[in-house]
């Protein structure tokens, strides 16, 4: 049920396509930031030997941290977007419940993350419960 | 270096990505609703919002939540780190049924039920991926090991 906020209703497919640009934005956001940590390697280890200054400086160095950070922006504003034509209690639960699966996906395509059953069975039960905890 | 059992120190900073966005939020929500509207015309009034003290607490805990998050990608996975962070909705989700009393329906119980079934089953697992150490890096470790 797609209710607007605005006088004309949105369609179906201009909803569908608002709340895939504010899933594919976060979770190339997401996965650039884990790929760019990942390369920076363990923060704590590295604030250990270099203190706050150095950890604070290996990652504003890093430019896939820039990369991911400004898709996460872009997240941001078309969730905006979104919230301009559609109804919050539509686009969070949705936007939040669908970005832990395509996380899934793209951590096992692009980030070669170990996704077991185990993985696979909590993005599904955590995807259904955010869903219905903020609907 | 891959950790598959998490020390007490990364337990306390997983706690705090998913305690400090749901917070962060919360306070954003609660400075934002006191304050008169703000438009366009007056674009000023925006800055001076961040000056509250609910909005300005509010920004410092999202501050925190992503210093913390980043620090929990640098050494878990992110199919481990986002589902365990979820776990944030639970909690406020409890604090304001038996902190502010307020009502849970039977879907949000359901989802309550699902985000902790979730998050054990990922909480059980490996948090990172083991991967081979690279060559240039091992000799580094035992060179260290080694002094």
């Amino acid at each position: 049920m797609i209710v607007s906020s605005s006088a004309a209703p949105t369609g179906f497919w201009a909803a569908t396509a608002m709340i895939a640009a504010i899933v594919l934005c976060s979770t190339a956001g997401e996965v650039l930031t884990a790929a760019a940590m990942k390369s920076i390697g363990d923060l704590d280890d590295i604030r250990a030997h270099s203190g706050m200054k150095g950890a604070i400086r290996a990652v504003l160095t890093c430019p896939l941290f820039f990369a991911g950070v400004s898709f996460l922006a872009l997240a941001f504003f078309s969730l905006l977007f979104a919230l301009n034509h559609l109804n919050l209690s539509l686009v969070a639960p949705a936007s939040a419940s669908l970005t832990l699966v395509t996380n899934a996906i793209a951590g096992k395509i692009f980030l070669k993350e170990n996704v077991d059953r185990r993985r696979w069975a909590s993005a599904v039960l955590v995807c259904i419960g955010v869903y219905l905890l903020a609907h | 270096m891959a950790h598959h059992k998490l020390l007490p120190r990364q337990y306390l900073i997983l706690g705090l990505v998913a305690l400090s966005a749901p917070l962060g939020d919360a306070c954003l929500s609660r400075g934002m609703t006191h304050l008169p509207d703000i438009t366009l015309a007056h674009p000023g009034t925006l800055i001076a919002a961040v000056f509250t003290p609910w909005i300005a607490l509010g920004i410092a805990l999202l501050i925190g939540f992503f210093a913390c998050y980043l620090t929990a990608l640098s050494w878990a996975d992110l199919t481990f780190v986002l589902p365990a962070t979820a776990f944030g909705y639970v909690i406020v989700a409890l604090l304001s049924r038996f902190w502010l009393h307020d009502t849970i329906s039977p879907e949000r119980w359901a989802g309550i039920v699902l985000i902790t079934l979730g998050v054990g089953f990922v909480a059980n697992g490996p948090s990172s991926t083991e991967r081979p150490a690279l060559p240039a890096v091992s000799e580094e470790v035992e060179e260290e090991q080694l002094r």
